[in-house]
């Protein structure tokens, strides 16, 4: 039996209708065509499926639809502005080329967005520490925590 | 943590305006922005969804396959076992259009037929309406089973009363020699002399975006396969699956979600043809994570024993050595893999007598193939671990043995082959000793120590392949420009450089190019994205049309001006006199002029390695392969005695690059395989128990974390002499080489206790110490 629930996707209200069992990741995916959230392990081992639930990063492979009626979701795909603009951490990601095969790249922007709201200076410990659950295997992870470092130097998150 | 700072580049080649800088590559704003869309992004409607039964067992006849009850379930709409495969059995290609013979072209078996061979081995694919029909159509398929024993151990599998693990062939695959003057009479030259065994384990590659794909036939009955791959090229074995015609079936490749070696067998396209074929409809597959690791290849776990002999002032006397490697159940890649373990074997010295023997054997485990290094970080985790044995016994820094032994450009290999290159190993070491010697991170009470190994990486295709690239480049009337260049993008920036090569040549912005990729039906061919090859051969493809359409606009450009056109050059979008006389023309206006007279404002260019034929293959001798990447990894570690817990400090890497054409993209690749191969180390292992795979996911096969990277240092040398576009070499696959030797001299630095089996994990190193304790 389906459900109607209702979520905030990237500050449009969607009315959905999910099955108890329907996962996030896929309601995200296969009915809002929101595909920047990945697949990667299905077990919340490594974070490409992170997307933000009321402005926390969560594993949108673990999260039940249903269970997360009325909440606000952020996904990579709304955190450039109206304009068009890349976010400031999108911009740091380029700039360091902290962009490789780019399957990590939403969970892990998405992931810095949160850190350097709510830690505006972070050290380069507290970013490693931060971004642990999120797995890259191209980068070695140093351009990545340059670019959150490099943006939150410039102030610009 | 620092990075590869300005002050350590040797000044880019002069003049270059693109080529050299640190720009981000042109894919990077869609996948930042989250746009771009992999295999598992892209759906149709209509679609069906596809799953895989697979093996429980890694060795059991199938006596039968009962469908009957699958074919019924409501949704569902195709049960396919091996029977219902056109052609379930051919050889495995890898994109080569050359035949090459001597036992390179193994078995490929799309479906289990009579036996299975390894856990995990594909048995039926079913496709059904929704997702979770087809996971409860899996279910329902039942097949018989009747177990046999299995080989699970390449020197066990050896013996001649090993079961044979595909009918009808024995278990050795292959077996290679690379024979240098009398090994005997090395040894007989020798005053120091260590001899010892090597392991090293299966591994995965982990790329976060597991295989995927979408099949459907387009209007005109056309089998398309929009896939992650490394090999587009795999079109024409899909296309002998279903007995079509090679130009009935088209592969486009994604923007790869990390490949590794992976993804250069094939994965899920043949299933998805022969699904979309018998259903009619489009069809999306993709593999779990568990399934993932249960069932593509792995890198080849070896047994390494070495000895090498020197003379009491370091110089090399001799080196013998055996390699076995693990192939699994299929041949696939393993003699290949085995022959670049077979030229690097010796390591990048000068040794007048080597004797080397490789073996690849086939047992019931999970297939092994290619993996970010293809054979050549195993035996450089022996022979650079031997380097440092001959150190300690013959009282030498482990730096000067090696000093004292690297080859030098003009120098041959053991096999023979000339290197006609520059070699850097001597600058490379030197770099890394001196960032070594600088400040020392703090480790408390543990023991720390340091530790080098260099190593060699072929960048290229074995030449006895023919391997060939063609890239197309057009301009259109406004000035903006089109690549068209059948390259699959794995995560390097493979199509990045390519415009940027292009950028340079024809003077424009960077932005004012657009590339299209890895499609067999739209893209001139480029070959794989293995072996470190692309830059190299499809960035000269590319450099080569690019040069042939400045050539006609220069010279139209000329006439117009009337100015010689060899005092004419392309930048900034315009035609500019180089003497600086001021006059100049839009380059808009020239492609205008050029068109107008039907000049050709494109170019298709074909790029041609070396070629070399090969009369037989069990003796390795002559050129292999175009030329070889260098590097020294140096590692500083701190070794908790008690928990056996090793913490890397600083990893540096120095490579010679030839040339940098991204910048950011080098050391990216650079930082990137260092702590790929830190993995290998320290970490990952494949565990294989009886053909049962023990670590199936993320919490058992462990991968290096953000808060597991030391201070990472890169050091490029550009010494301008590669076989790429300007003078660029290969580092993909060179910068993961001689990490884990790094790390397990600098281990033996630190606690003067040498492991000989990777990962170093806490247990091993506990154990040693003990071991040492109780001596």
């Amino acid at each position: 039996m389906k459900k109607q629930i209702t979520l905030t996707v990237n500050g449009v209200k969607r009315e959905l209708f999910v099955s108890p069992n329907e996962l996030l990741l896929n309601v995200l995916r296969d009915q809002l065509g929101l595909t920047g959230a990945k697949y990667g392990c299905g077990i919340g081992e490594c974070g490409s499926c992170t997307v933000l639930l009321d402005g926390e990063p969560s594993l949108a492979c673990l999260t039940l639809a249903i269970a997360v009626d009325g909440s606000e979701v952020t996904t990579i795909e709304g955190l450039q502005s109206r304009d068009g603009k890349l976010h400031p951490l999108q911009d740091s990601f380029l700039e360091h080329g902290a962009v490789q095969c780019g399957f990590c790249t939403p969970g892990m922007i998405l992931t810095g967005k949160v850190l350097l709201d709510e830690n505006p200076r972070p050290t380069e410990e507290e970013i490693r520490a931060y971004i642990r659950g999120n797995l890259c295997r191209c980068t070695g992870y140093t351009q990545i925590v340059q670019a959150i470092q490099d943006a939150s130097v410039k102030g610009k998150a | 943590m620092t990075r590869g700072s300005v002050e350590n580049f040797e000044s880019p080649a002069k003049g270059l305006k693109i080529i050299g800088k640190p720009i981000p590559r042109h894919d990077a704003w869609e996948k930042a922005l989250g746009l771009t869309a992999y295999a598992a992004d892209f759906s149709l409607p209509g679609m069906l969804h596809g799953k895989v039964l697979r093996s429980q067992y890694p060795s059991a006849k199938i006596l039968s396959i009962d469908t009957s009850k699958a074919d019924r379930l409501s949704g569902v709409r195709a049960v396919i076992t091996a029977k219902d495969v056109p052609r379930n059995e051919s050889v495995t290609r890898f994109g080569q259009t050359h035949t090459v013979g001597g036992g390179f072209e193994g078995l490929y078996r799309v479906l289990a037929d009579k036996k299975v061979h390894y856990l995990g081995e594909a048995v039926a694919l079913v496709a059904a309406e929704t997702e979770e029909i087809a996971k409860k159509t899996l279910e329902l398929i039942q097949v018989e089973y009747e177990p046999l024993p299995g080989v699970f151990d390449p020197i066990e599998a050896m013996k001649p009363d090993a079961p044979p693990v595909q009918e009808g062939r024995p278990n050795i695959i292959t077996h290679y020699e690379v024979v240098k003057g009398d090994v005997e009479q090395g040894f007989a030259d020798a005053e120091v002399i260590v001899e010892n065994t090597y392991r090293v384990p299966f591994v995965d590659h982990a790329y976060l975006e597991p295989e995927s794909g979408v099949g459907w036939i387009d209007e005109s009955g056309v089998i398309t396969i929009r896939v992650s791959t490394q090999v587009i090229e795999h079109f024409r074995g899909v296309a002998d699956v279903l007995n079509l015609p090679h130009n009935r079936v088209r592969v486009m490749g994604t923007y790869v979600g990390g490949g590794f070696g992976g993804k250069e067998d094939i994965t899920v396209e043949a299933f998805l043809a022969l699904l979309t074929f018998k259903t009619g409809r489009p069809v999306k597959l993709t593999y779990t994570r568990e399934e993932s690791i249960l069932s593509h290849s792995k890198r080849h776990p070896y047994v390494m024993s070495y000895k090498t002999g020197a003379k009491k002032d370091g110089r090399l006397t001799a080196l013998k050595a055996q390699l076995v490697s693990d192939a699994g159940a299929y041949v696939y890649l393993s003699p290949w893999v085995l022959l670049y373990s077979m030229v690097d074997a010796a390591g990048p010295y000068r040794i007048p007598h080597v004797k080397v023997d490789g073996y690849t054997v086939l047992t019931n485990n999970t297939f092994t193939s290619a993996n970010r290094g293809f054979g050549a970080p195993q035996v450089c985790f022996a022979y650079e671990s031997q380097m440092d044995e001959l150190a300690a016994q013959t009282g030498l820094a482990p730096h000067h043995v090696r000093m004292i032994n690297y080859l030098e450009k003009g120098e041959a290999l053991a096999t023979g082959q000339v290197l006609d290159h520059h070699v850097g190993l001597k600058e490379a070491t030197e770099k890394v000793l001196d960032a070594l010697r600088e400040g020392s991170p703090a480790a408390g009470k543990m023991k720390t120590g340091k530790g080098i190994a260099s190593g060699m990486t072929s960048y290229g295709r074995m030449v006895f392949l023919h391997d060939t690239s063609r890239s197309h480049v057009s301009i259109e009337m406004d000035g903006s420009v089109t690549i068209r260049a059948g390259v699959q993008d794995i995560g390097g920036g493979q199509a990045s450089s390519l415009c940027q090569i292009t950028a340079e040549v024809l003077g424009v912005p960077l932005e004012d190019i657009k590339i299209y990729i890895a499609d067999t039906a739209l893209t001139p061919l480029a070959g794989t994205t293995t072996a470190t090859r692309q830059l190299y051969m499809s960035g000269n493809a590319t450099l080569i049309a690019a040069r042939e359409v400045r050539k006609v606009l220069i010279k139209k450009a000329g006439e117009i001006l009337g100015i010689d056109p060899v005092k004419l050059d392309l930048a900034d979008r315009e035609v500019i006199d180089k003497e600086g006389t001021g006059k100049g023309l839009s380059l808009k206006e020239v492609v205008r002029a050029c068109a107008s007279d039907g000049l050709p404002l494109y170019h298709v260019a074909l790029f041609k390695a070396p070629f070399r034929n090969v009369a037989q293959f069990e003796r390795i001798e002559g050129q292999v392969f175009p030329d070889f990447t260098f590097g020294t990894h140096g590692a500083q570690v701190a070794i908790d005695e008690e928990t056996g817990q090793i913490h890397v400090l600083k990893l540096i890497s120095s490579f010679d690059v030839g040339r940098a054409i991204n910048r950011l993209s080098v050391e990216g690749q650079i930082e990137g395989g260092a702590i790929y191969a830190m993995g290998y180390a320290l970490t990952e292992e494949v565990v294989l128990d009886k053909g049962v795979t023990r670590t199936p996911s993320f919490s058992e096969y462990l991968l290096p974390t953000s808060m597991d990277v030391p201070e990472l240092t890169t050091l490029l040398i550009e010494s301008g002499d590669g076989v790429g576009p300007f003078g660029a070499k290969g580092v993909g696959e060179p910068s993961v080489c001689s990490v884990a030797p790094a790390i397990a001299n600098a281990v033996y630095d630190a606690i003067g206790v040498r492991i000989y089996d990777l990962p170093l994990t806490p247990e091993k190193i506990v154990k040693a110490l003990k071991k040492v304790k109780d001596r």
